[in-house]
Formats: structure tokens, sequence, C-alpha cells
């Protein structure tokens, strides 16, 4: 069971890195959707400092929910899907390591991303510190949904927007947990409350979702 | 034993299209009436409020319609479930049924809430718990419905949707309890639809009366859908054939 | 080679891949229905069939990938998807090759290798590859391959596995030549004699190289 986790972690690494371009995608997107924000809103310090933390939550969203369309689908069109769902192993263990792959491949980064981001929205250190232990902690959460969600909508026309649809209205609770953090710390209140709930989250998150996923995987071969 | 057999001869979807062929006239008599009986008692018998006025009328099919949008996510869940597990194809179709009804409450509830805060308040919307429930609510109910219209496969469709509505219920708790805590952090939203008005005897009948006339009128429309759909399902069978041909069902 | 002759007392009485009264749908047509048929113990069966039979269906329902619409398909008297014995007996080659494109021939084979927990080992791999033909071009990309070389490269799965008892394939000698057509006989003719069992669809005659088949028709059954 151990190596059938990391068999398919381990492979949808390399090929991450085979397309090294394509894997740095959300990363980009991140980027450049929250460098909009000042261009909508106006430039001042104190507005930015006020949205930052949900400006970057929700880019984090964004970026996560659309890398995540393609989680499946590759393995679905070249037979690959069949051969892991035939190998008798959980399809816990193969959705669990998918959701670890996205995570590392395209959630990673944008918590190692986010201090800098911060600080083009004149973020305090405290907020950014706060900021980036939210995003480590929610990030995986997303890729975990986002998982589900792929695997539900797996060859479906509209794929993408369809599964951005399902999942956002999931992710809220996370999104209002990790902002509402760094939104405590800028009022000086305490963020274990947030942290507590976020990482509740997570756990109960990670039980379900792969169960959740290898379901919805199972269903769609059928 | 006897008992239990009866109940899943109507799992068949020609027995099924008999017995809302039979009950649903009764529904929308019943919907009608009650609605009738709900709006005068609401709008001419009930008090005028001390603080709000008349515009709190709204409350009267602002909060019937919640209560609905929130039961029929709950049976659309279940019925969509009990589908799966048992394989019982007029279950899924039922919570297919279900889902743009719910929909409907839940765009209705919006809406009013709408109208309530624009006199009592001076803002068209409030981003109080409670609204803002009620539209991720709404958002549910879209990817439900989008989801299995994108699917061909009926099947497919039934289980992943089925899957889905589960996923959904078991979230609502969790969103509900976030979005409650993320408004008690932000001390600007100190406006509340919970705040209702005291109750008078009149105003709770009005409301009693409201929600059976929607639940009437819940069972009416939605069964109306899942016979369509226990037709467009078994297009080919002979029961359907018998029907079109204006002979009654003989099973 | 015929198929009775004696099989080694290890494989004597390996359980019978059966369909019992099958049925199958597809949207919203039944495909066919009612169909029964066993495979045992060192025979070969070629289902044939005209385009859009099912034979594809059948074959995913035989693997235990789809859900009947009515009837069963047992492996030792129990059904396939509850199984715990069916995995790790069953070698399945769909139509698509489970190849992925951006890994070399000889990474795509190790992971199928590793998820169904067959022998990875690089020395056996490649002797594998070199039975259908494939020896050169294992470190080569996949994407660089033509389509009869990636089915060959996919078909070396046969010739790795000493261990599975049944080899469900579909059109394992598309888009192959004469000589890769051989190669995949010599591996039937071999598993055969081991006691295992082949249920294959094929929409060109096996050849005069291939072992005796019973054949199976599906036409009737529509």
């Amino acid at each position: 069971m151990g190596s059938a986790f990391s068999a398919v972690y381990v492979r949808d690494l390399r090929l991450a890195l085979r397309r090294r371009v394509e894997a740095l995608l959300p990363l980009v997107f991140f980027v450049v959707a929250i460098s909009l924000f000042p261009l909508g809103v106006g430039p001042e310090p104190q507005t930015l400092r006020q949205i930052a933390a949900g400006v970057v939550w929700v880019s984090a969203l964004l970026a996560s929910m659309l890398s995540v369309t393609s989680l499946y689908a590759g393995d679905h069109a070249d037979g690959s899907l069949e051969q892991m769902m035939l190998s008798g192993q959980p399809g816990l263990v193969i959705a669990s390591a998918k959701a670890a792959a996205h995570w590392t491949v395209t959630g990673a980064p944008l918590v190692l991303a986010a201090p800098l981001i911060g600080l083009l929205l004149d973020m305090s250190t405290a907020g950014l510190l706060t900021l980036v232990v939210s995003l480590l902690l929610g990030t995986p959460i997303l890729s975990l949904l986002g998982g589900m969600g792929a695997a539900l909508t797996l060859g479906l026309r509209s794929a993408g927007v369809l599964l951005i649809l399902l999942i956002l209205p999931l992710s809220i609770p996370a999104l209002i947990f990790g902002a509402g953090a760094v939104g405590a710390v800028d009022s000086g209140l305490a963020t274990s409350g947030h942290f507590s709930l976020l990482g509740a989250l997570l756990i109960l998150t990670a039980l379900t979702a792969p169960l959740a996923t290898s379901f919805a995987l199972r269903i769609a071969l059928e | 034993m006897n008992r239990s057999v009866r109940w899943f001869t109507f799992a068949a979807p020609s027995r099924f299209y008999w017995l809302v062929g039979v009950l649903n006239p009764w529904f929308w008599t019943a919907a009608v009436a009650l609605t009738i009986a709900g709006m005068y008692v609401g709008f001419f018998v009930a008090p005028t409020d001390a603080t709000q006025g008349e515009s709190y009328r709204i409350i009267f099919i602002h909060v019937p319609a919640a209560w609905m949008s929130m039961i029929i996510y709950l049976a659309m869940a279940f019925w969509a479930a009990v589908g799966w597990m048992f394989n019982a194809r007029m279950a899924s179709v039922l919570a297919r049924a279900l889902a743009p009804t719910g929909a409907m409450f839940t765009f209705l509830a919006l809406w009013t809430g709408a109208f309530w805060g624009k006199p009592t308040w001076g803002t068209w919307w409030v981003w109080d718990a409670r609204l803002t429930s009620e539209l991720i609510l709404l958002f549910l109910y879209l990817g439900y419905i989008a989801l299995v219209a994108s699917i061909d496969d009926m099947v497919r469709g039934d289980k992943a949707g089925a899957l889905l509505a589960i996923v959904g219920a078991v979230n609502v708790p969790i969103i509900y309890f976030s979005v409650r805590w993320w408004n008690t952090l932000h001390q600007g939203a100190t406006i509340s639809m919970t705040a209702a008005p005291k109750m008078a005897h009149t105003m709770l009948t009005a409301m009693m009366l409201m929600t059976l006339a929607f639940w009437a009128y819940s069972f009416a429309v939605v069964f109306t859908r899942a016979q369509a759909m226990a037709l467009e399902r078994d297009h080919d069978a002979e029961w359907v054939r018998q029907l079109a041909l204006g002979r009654k069902d003989s099973s | 080679m015929p198929t009775n002759q004696p099989l080694p007392s290890s494989v004597a009485g390996l359980p019978t891949l059966e369909a019992v009264d099958l049925g199958c749908r597809r949207g919203n047509r039944i495909l066919f229905k009612g169909v029964s048929l066993a495979v045992s113990t060192g025979q070969a069966t070629w289902l044939r069939g005209r385009n859009g039979r099912g034979k594809t269906s059948l074959l995913r329902l035989a693997a235990g990938l789809a859900v009947p619409e009515s009837g069963q398909v047992l492996w030792g008297g129990t059904p396939v998807r509850r199984s715990d014995t069916f995995h790790s007996a069953l070698l399945y080659i769909g139509h698509a090759n489970a190849l992925k494109d951006d890994l070399s021939v000889t990474e795509s084979l190790q992971f199928l290798a590793r998820m169904h927990q067959r022998d990875s080992d690089p020395v056996a791999l490649h002797a594998a590859l070199d039975q259908v033909g494939m020896g050169s071009r294992r470190d080569a990309m996949v994407r660089t391959l033509s389509q009869g070389q990636r089915r060959r490269a996919a078909l070396a799965r046969l010739a790795l596995d000493h261990r599975a008892s049944i080899w469900i394939l579909d059109e394992p000698y598309d888009a192959l030549d004469a000589d890769g057509v051989e190669c995949i006989n010599a591996l039937l003719h071999a598993h055969l004699s081991r006691g295992g069992s082949t249920l294959l669809t094929s929409h060109q005659a096996p050849g005069a190289s291939a072992p005796d088949m019973a054949e199976f028709d599906l036409d009737p059954f529509g």
C-alpha cells in the first residue's frame, strides 16, 4: 500500500518536472491575479493591507482549482487510470497520492510565494507569517477537495468550470478560517481559534475527501 | 413482510406514475387553499409590527421559503443516497426532481430577504450569516443541477449526483458554522435577519399555513416533474406505450 | 502447442472466469442480454462480433471495471468486484496503452508493475521488452514511438507476467505488424500452457501461429 502511494506520487512529480512550464502556470496565474487588485481598487497601502489576506486566499483558491481539472484527465485519456483502479490498491491510497502530488506541485509553491506577494500588498510581518501558516494548512484542503471535484467531473464537457462551481462553495470554510486568521493578527487578536478550526478542517478533509474521490472515480469509470 | 412489499411497489416507474396521478389533484388543491389562507392571515389578520410596520409581512414568504430550501436539500440528498445504495431508479429520479424546486425556494428566500432588508435597513443586501448561508446553499443546488445535467449517462449522473448531494449535505453545517464565525468577526454587519419581530399568535399561524402551503406545492410540482422524468427514462417501455395510446395502466 | 497438455501441479485448480446471464447497457440502449460464457484454465476465448456490439463493454465487465445491467461476472464463484483474489490474478490490457507520453517506456512499465505488485526490476523489464522486440527503445520517451511500437511496449506486460492467470485483452493485435503478431501468439502459447486463461477480442484473425481458441459470437445477444 505504501509502495502504491509512493509509486503514484513519484510518477506524478516526475511528469510535472518534465512539463515544467505547465506546472508553473498556476503560480504565474496566482501572481497575475493578485496584481490585478491594486489596479482595480487603487494602490493606497491602507486599502491593500486590508484586503490583502482575502485577495491572496481567493487567488490561491482559484489557482488551485484551475490546475486540478487535469489531475485525472490525462490518466483517464491514456488508460492509466483504469490500470490504477484495477491494480487492487485501495482507491483511497491512489486519491491521497494524487492530491499530495497536486499540493506539492501547485500548493507548495503558492505557500512559498506568499511572503513576496504579501510585501506587494504592504502586509505587516506578523500578517505575512500568519498568511503563510494559514496557506500551509489551507492549500492541502484545496488539493483534496479539488481532487474530489476532478474525479466527479471526469471526462465531462466544461469540466473545468463545472469543477469550480462545485468545489468553491465547499472551500468557503477554509477561506473564512484562513483569511480570518490574518485579519485577527492585524486586529491584535489571537489566531489560535482560526488555526485550530483550520487544522480540524484539514484533518476532516484528509479523512473524508480521498474516500469520496475513490467513489467518484469508480462512478466515472463505470 | 406484506407492508414492505407494498412500499417497494411504488418504486416501479409505472406504479409511481399512477400513484402521483391519484394524489396530485389533492396536493394542488391543498397548496392553493393553504396559500390563500396563509396570505389572508398574514396580510390582513396579523397585526402591524411595532418597529417594522407593514413591510415585515414579507417574512411570511421569506421564512417558509428558507425552511423549504433546507428541507428539500436534505430530502434530495436522502433520496439520491437511497437511489445509489439500493439501485432504485425512482429514488434517483425524485432527487433530480427535487433540485429545481429547492433552488427556486432558495432564490425566493434570497429575493424576499432583499425586499425585507430594503425598507427596514435601507440596503438591498446584507451579508448576515443566514442570508449568506442561503446564498451558498443556492450555489450547492446549482452545482448539483449542473453536474447531473452535464452527464449524459443517466446512471452515472444519478450516482455522481448522489455523491455530490451527500458531500454537500455533510458540508452544510460546516459552512453554516464558518459563516456565523465570519459574521461575528466583522462587526460591520450589526444588522441581522435573526432579529425577527416578536411573534404574535396570528403571525405564527400565518407562517405555519404558508409553510404547509409550500410543502403541498412542493409535493405537487416535484411529483409532476418526477412523472415527466419517469416517462422520459422508460420511453420505450410497455406501460408508456399504453399510456400514450390512452389505455389505463394495467399493472 | 495444444492446450490440453498436463498442467503443472501448482496451477491446477485455478478459478474460472464466468459471465452469468450478463447484460450491458450503454447510455439508454441495451447492448446485449443473457450472455453466459466461461473461460477456464488453459483456455483462450476469442470474442467476436460486429462493431458496436459491445465487445469492449463485455471485456470491461469481465475485468470488473463496469457494473452490469443484469447478471454477474464471477471469479471462482465470487463476483469480481468483491473478490479478494481477482485483482492479483488479472492482467487487463485495454484499447488504450496506459503508457505516459512524458515517461520513458521503462518508466511507464515500471509504474504499472509497481501498482500491480509485479516484478519491477529493470533487468526483468528489459528482458520482457526484448521479447516483444522493443528492447532497443526501452529508454525512449513514449511520445516518440509509433502506434505499433506503443502497442508492443504495452503488451510487454504479458512477457513480464508469469503470475497472472487471466488475461483480458482488447484488440491486442491492433497496429501490430506480422512480426508483432507472432510475438504475441508466442506469449499466448506460453501463458496457456502454464494454465493461464485468456479472453480477447480481435477484428483480425489471430493468425496461424495463434493457439487454438474457442470462439464466442456476441451478435446474437444484441
